[in-house]
């Protein structure tokens, strides 16, 4: 996890991850699209693809990249309790809410 | 509120020090808004399930500070406190958050009220001091959800169940 996250936390590497997300791509695509040098480049796909983020296929003379689903769901699964505990305090901010609209409903017949 | 609305709490981590959390809620924003920053309503939702949340101080308005004292016994209460930076009702809150015990790792959140035809979108966007705040704060959630019974949550589903089809009645 702490691998993902360190590889994910240069802005570059983030960039790289965001456009992979529409969809695979080869390194001079991404050399490309975000003005970097090629050997930068291939330095942020190496940490990516070493932390498991990214891999790469080969398809003729190119190597396409693209996302590994397992890092991501990795991710989300450190995500998920923290994200838990929000929903349930929304869950109860939700309750309050529905309270204070049948508070106001009263008060409007009353009216 | 009925299952497959759009109530999900979404989570995600724009940068390498933020978390952008967003939830829509069914009322329109000024009394999203209102109840939000209502210190009489704060121990019904604040704090986390099986804590009970006592305010001792929440001063809305810009420099004011807000204090609010959690636990599940006496004997485990921390208190959490902060500043607010800017109030813009019914549209936008800033202040700042610290846990005492933890004092000196303050973040930034910036909470935005977006009314969405009578239904309100809530977007907090909080901004930590470092990378290793940001995860850290994200790990503790963790600790904690490992310490809740799927039961309990189970029966929070019933209530709500409940609740809303009484409502729509």
């Amino acid at each position: 996890m702490r691998e993902i996250l360190s590889a994910l936390a240069e802005p570059n590497r983030l960039q790289i991850v965001e456009l992979l997300r529409r969809k695979p791509l080869a390194v001079g695509d991404i050399v490309e699209r975000l003005r970097l040098r090629q050997p930068q480049v291939s330095k942020h796909l190496r940490v990516l693809s070493d932390a498991g983020v990214v891999e790469a296929q080969p398809v003729g003379q190119q190597r396409i990249y693209r996302l590994r689903p397992q890092a991501l769901r990795e991710l989300d699964a450190w995500l998920e309790p923290y994200r838990r505990t929000w929903d349930e305090r929304f869950e109860r901010f939700d309750e309050v809410l529905r309270d204070l609209k049948g508070k106001e409903r009263e008060h409007g017949r009353r009216k | 509120m009925a299952a497959g609305s759009s109530t999900t709490t979404k989570v995600t981590l724009p940068t390498d020090k933020e978390i952008l959390i967003t939830r829509e809620f069914d009322a329109p924003r000024d009394v999203v808004f209102k109840a939000m920053t209502d210190p009489a309503l704060i121990p019904r939702w604040w704090g986390p399930r099986g804590h009970t949340t006592r305010v001792d101080k929440m001063d809305v308005r810009p420099g004011g500070a807000w204090r609010f004292i959690s636990g599940t016994s006496p004997a485990d209460e921390t208190a959490f406190r902060g500043e607010y930076r800017e109030i813009k009702a019914p549209e936008r809150i800033v202040q700042t958050f610290e846990w005492e015990p933890m004092a000196g790792h303050i973040s930034v959140e910036t909470a935005t009220f977006t009314e969405l035809d009578g239904r309100t979108l809530l977007t907090t966007r909080t901004l930590f001091a470092s990378k290793e705040d940001r995860d850290g704060m994200i790990q503790s959630g963790m600790e904690k959800g490992l310490t809740e019974t799927h039961d309990r949550f189970a029966e929070l589903l019933v209530e709500l169940r409940t609740a809303a089809e009484s409502s729509a009645r």
